[in-house]
């Protein structure tokens, strides 16, 4: 029996790739499986080459496969393209009518004119194909095929049942090649960026604002689809700056606010990240980063705005910068900096990836009760005196809202101002006054830093060698570990959430302790290795990183980083994934 | 109402005294607003004035109301975000020609299109007043400036044009010179349920020798005085290309036709997350 099977569908865009690998993941996590779904797009809607990773296996799915078991050819160009990607005895099931394989790949040729009426269900042909695989009993895809087309009439619906009957019987011949174990539970699946989406819904958000920009998008569709069930103002903006005002306006008036976006339209927003601090509104705003700079590759993967986010903003600032680990973490660290925002009156970002963003993977559970809402302080409606910025030891002063009856009238200002809110850039500039508000403001950060989330151990507290990343590197560093458990290499790694303030001292004992370390990052720069540098004094010279677009395999990172293991290898080392080399297309 | 809960114009005095140069077109402006707001009988706590950056857009820190003195540029969306989380409040944009019509005209188009119910003045000095002297988007051709030393050589923004034809529900325009009219416009302005633009000739005393209090005094007539129908579009782009000798203020344009808007979201502070039977039901779709 199998413990892991990588499924590849590919096709044209509009071929229903992605439709197809979520309908397999649902029933691979209903029947207790693991599943992590990687899709590959490019920003054309109709006619491009887009495929679907899925891997299924019994334990925690960390990553895509980087070659397939079985490919899912929604047309003849799949098996071009990919066929060089396949492990050995892999099965490539195709349209007869359409395709033929090329000599060296074993297959399933299913004659979709002669077992269905419409050739669009080929996909729900191939599913049924699968489970016979799997050596699954057909029912769960049968009962998700009903569910999936409940809306639709009978005939769709039974005609789709029957489609994935016919593929299930024309199996026959290799059922239970690849048979998957069944264990007796199910899980949940979600992406990340549906997780920051729900996360923002149970965490309170009120306003919700963006500019529709890969990979943040999935987060907007879902709270536009949502936002009347959920009391949720969603809006689209002209653009992000009118995106990222607007929230500053809506929370200042008393509304949990939060935006998102990818690294272009952070950029257009950098300014505003100023005023929420300078004004002391509340802001969360998430940065899902693709690959730069400019429009860059804009569905490809990448870590490569750190930098920028660290940096967005003029003058000196209270902020904070958190990377959820995983798409679980996308949920609670949501609330949390929403939380965060509020208590300190401060922006906080939140930073994902596109494959944090975009990937889906299961999940046992989440407690909507983990993380309770808290609205920080705000004024005693009974005081007789108000001032909004007034200068207390922790540096955050009791809000009020426009509504509130005097004492509480007041104006925020992004102009230097003092305790009252009345400016002092202008006519009656004040060193004394603007040291103060600075230092106010600035104060924030000790309380902040003792309240940002904890980094995480992966593996033993100790080892030979350890790897240190961020973010989404959390599902390559696991799998590396459990890797090296299987190898017999003693290897822990440790994942960065709090990226900004950084959990300091932890880091610098965590590392100073290290024997040997290697950053791995999905950029050119390694730019969390000059952060904790710049933060702990700790040189993480050894970094292995990946800059084409694609996320970090297993089966390619492994054998760098058993090198480096063995100490054969020092400093950089780049990884590139091979894919887009496709020989000469024609020649089958 | 009891004479002592009326409201007057001391309840919004502020207790910063406006730093303008003195004569500044924007004094006139500040008041109209206060004795629109009194006219009105909105209490300051009701009121948000919100703005950019810009000598004029610093009139907020001068009003006692709630205000919201934001970036260069960027009051509409701040105020239409305050609007939308709490449709109950009076909420007021405030601002220059450089900052509303250069900066910030995308913003503007926006607003006018989404006509949510915001109120906004933009005194035109037709120059850049905080930054000592710069050609604006509504300077003259021809104006001499800092940075147009041979005088500007691109067409100026007509706003009022500009605002009826990207869709406003209410467009018009007041002198600060003409205290009365400007306070009535101001009032309908906020009584308007849709998005109302009054652009105000606000002169620049320091910066703009052309476009003076007396250049306006000498050729300022009223629209209203004229049986203007401010409900004919073609009238309204007609008096509103009008420039030289003769230039028409009062109301350039009235339509009951505004966006439809769904029912704003309520802004109440979420004290705690989504209630249980919700969140079973959310959580279904990921099963
Ligand atoms: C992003 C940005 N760019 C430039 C400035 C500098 N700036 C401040 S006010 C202003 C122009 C103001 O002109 P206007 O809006 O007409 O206001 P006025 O001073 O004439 O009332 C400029 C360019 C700024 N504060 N922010
Ligand atoms: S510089 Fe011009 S606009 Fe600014 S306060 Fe002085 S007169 Fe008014
Ligand atoms: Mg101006």
């Amino acid at each position: 029996m199998k413990q892991l099977l990588d499924i590849w569908i590919a096709g044209a865009a509009g071929d229903g790739v992605q439709s197809t690998a979520d309908i397999l993941c649902r029933v691979a996590a209903r029947c207790g499986l693991h599943a992590f779904v990687y899709n590959s797009y490019q920003s054309a809607i109709r006619g491009g080459f887009v495929y679907a990773q899925v891997r299924l296996s019994i334990g925690k799915a960390w990553l895509p496969g980087s070659h397939w078991d079985i490919l899912l050819a929604l047309n003849a160009d799949a098996v071009a393209r990919h066929r060089a990607w396949a492990k050995q005895d892999a099965v490539v099931l195709f349209n007869s009518d359409r395709a033929h394989l090329p000599g060296h790949l074993k297959g399933l040729g299913m004659p979709i004119s002669e077992l269905v009426p419409d050739s669009l269900m080929q996909n729900v042909v191939f599913l049924g194909s699968l489970m016979r695989l799997f050596d699954f009993p057909p029912d769960p895809l049968e009962r998700l095929i009903r569910e999936t087309f409940s809306h639709k009439s009978d005939k769709i619906r039974s005609g789709n049942i029957a489609a994935a009957k016919s593929g299930f019987e024309g199996a026959q011949g290799i059922a239970g090649r690849f048979a998957l174990p069944k264990p007796d539970k199910s899980h949940m699946i979600m992406t990340g960026n549906q997780a920051f989406a729900l996360g923002a819904a149970q965490g309170g958000v009120r306003f919700y604002a963006a500019y529709p920009m890969t990979p943040a998008t999935g987060i907007l569709h879902w709270m536009s689809e949502h936002a009347g069930k959920l009391g949720i103002c969603v809006m689209q903006p002209e653009d992000e700056i009118s995106v990222i005002n607007m929230a500053i306006g809506a929370s200042f008036a008393g509304a949990r606010a939060m935006v998102a976006t990818s690294g272009g339209g952070f950029a257009l927003m950098t300014e505003a990240i100023g005023l929420a601090a300078m004004t002391e509104t509340p802001l969360v705003a998430v940065n899902v980063q693709r690959a730069g700079p400019s429009t860059g590759v804009p569905t490809k993967t990448e870590q490569g705005d750190l930098w920028q986010v660290l940096g967005a903003g003029q003058g000196d600032f209270p902020k904070a910068v958190i990377a959820p680990v995983s798409v679980e973490d996308a949920f609670y660290m949501t609330q949390h900096a929403l939380n965060l925002a509020d208590r300190h009156q401060i922006p906080v970002i939140l930073i994902s990836d596109l494959l944090l963003s975009e990937h889906t993977e299961t999940l046992a559970s989440l407690d909507p009760e983990k993380v309770t809402i808290d609205r920080g302080l705000w004024a005693d409606p009974n005081v007789k005196e108000f001032r909004r910025y007034f200068d207390t030891p922790s540096g955050v002063s009791p809000r009020a809202k426009p509504g509130m009856p005097e004492p509480f009238v007041f104006t925020a200002s992004s102009d230097e101002h003092d305790e009252k809110g009345l400016l002092i850039s202008d006519v009656a500039t004040n060193p004394i006054i603007r040291q103060r508000m600075m230092r106010k403001r600035m104060g924030k950060m000790e309380a902040v830093a003792r309240e940002m989330p904890p980094d995480e151990v992966i593996g033993e507290p100790r080892a030979e060698l350890t790897l240190v990343g961020w973010g989404s590197i959390y599902g390559v560093m696991n799998a590396l570990v459990e890797r090296g458990r299987r190898e017999g290499c003693s290897i822990n790694a440790l994942a960065i959430r709090s990226v900004w303030p950084m959990n300091q001292e932890n880091v610098r004992r965590f590392l100073s302790e290290a024997k040997k370390t290697v950053l791995i990052e999905n950029s050119y720069s390694g730019q969390m290795g000059r952060l904790i540098r710049q933060e702990t004094g700790f040189d993480l010279t050894n970094q292995c990183l990946k800059f084409d677009g694609e996320p970090f395999y297993e089966e390619s990172a492994w054998p760098v980083i058993e090198r480096y293991y063995k100490g054969e290898i020092q400093g950089r080392q780049e990884i590139l994934t091979p894919y887009g080399i496709v020989e000469d297309l024609d020649a089958h | 109402m009891p004479i002592e809960e009326m409201i007057k114009d001391i309840h919004f005095k502020s207790e910063t005294r406006p730093d303008w140069c003195p004569s500044c077109g924007d004094f006139g402006v500040l008041s109209a607003l206060i004795k629109a707001l009194v006219q009105l009988q909105i209490p300051p706590h009701e009121a948000v004035t919100v703005s950019g950056i810009g000598c004029s857009s610093n009139l907020p820190g001068f009003i006692h109301t709630y205000g919201f003195h934001s970036l260069h540029g960027r009051s509409l969306p701040v105020a239409t975000g305050i609007k939308l989380a709490n449709p109950k409040l009076t909420v007021v944009a405030t601002g220059g020609d450089g900052d509303g019509y250069g900066i910030g005209i995308g913003h503007l188009i926006h607003a006018l299109r989404r006509g949510v119910k915001l109120t906004y003045i933009v005194m035109n000095n037709q120059i850049y007043g905080l930054t000592t002297g710069q050609v604006s988007p509504t300077s003259d051709l021809g104006h001499v400036t800092k940075t147009t030393p041979e005088g500007s050589d691109v067409f100026p923004v007509n706003p009022i044009r500009l605002a009826i034809a990207g869709g406003a529900s209410f467009v018009a325009r007041g002198f600060s010179g003409d205290p009365k009219g400007l306070v009535d416009l101001i009032a309908q302005a906020i009584k308007h349920p849709g998005f109302a633009l009054v652009d105000v000739f606000s002169p620049c005393v320091t910066f703009n020798k052309v476009n003076t209090f007396d250049f306006f005094r000498s050729r300022v007539y009223r629209l209203e005085e004229t049986g203007h129908l401010t409900g004919d579009f073609a009238q309204a782009m007609a008096r509103a290309g009008e420039w030289g000798d003769k230039i028409p203020v009062g109301l350039f344009w009235k339509t009951d036709v505004i966006a439809p808007r769904r029912p704003l979201a309520p802004a109440q502070d979420p004290a705690q997350g989504l209630d249980a039977s919700l969140w079973q039901n959310l959580i279904k779709e990921f099963q």
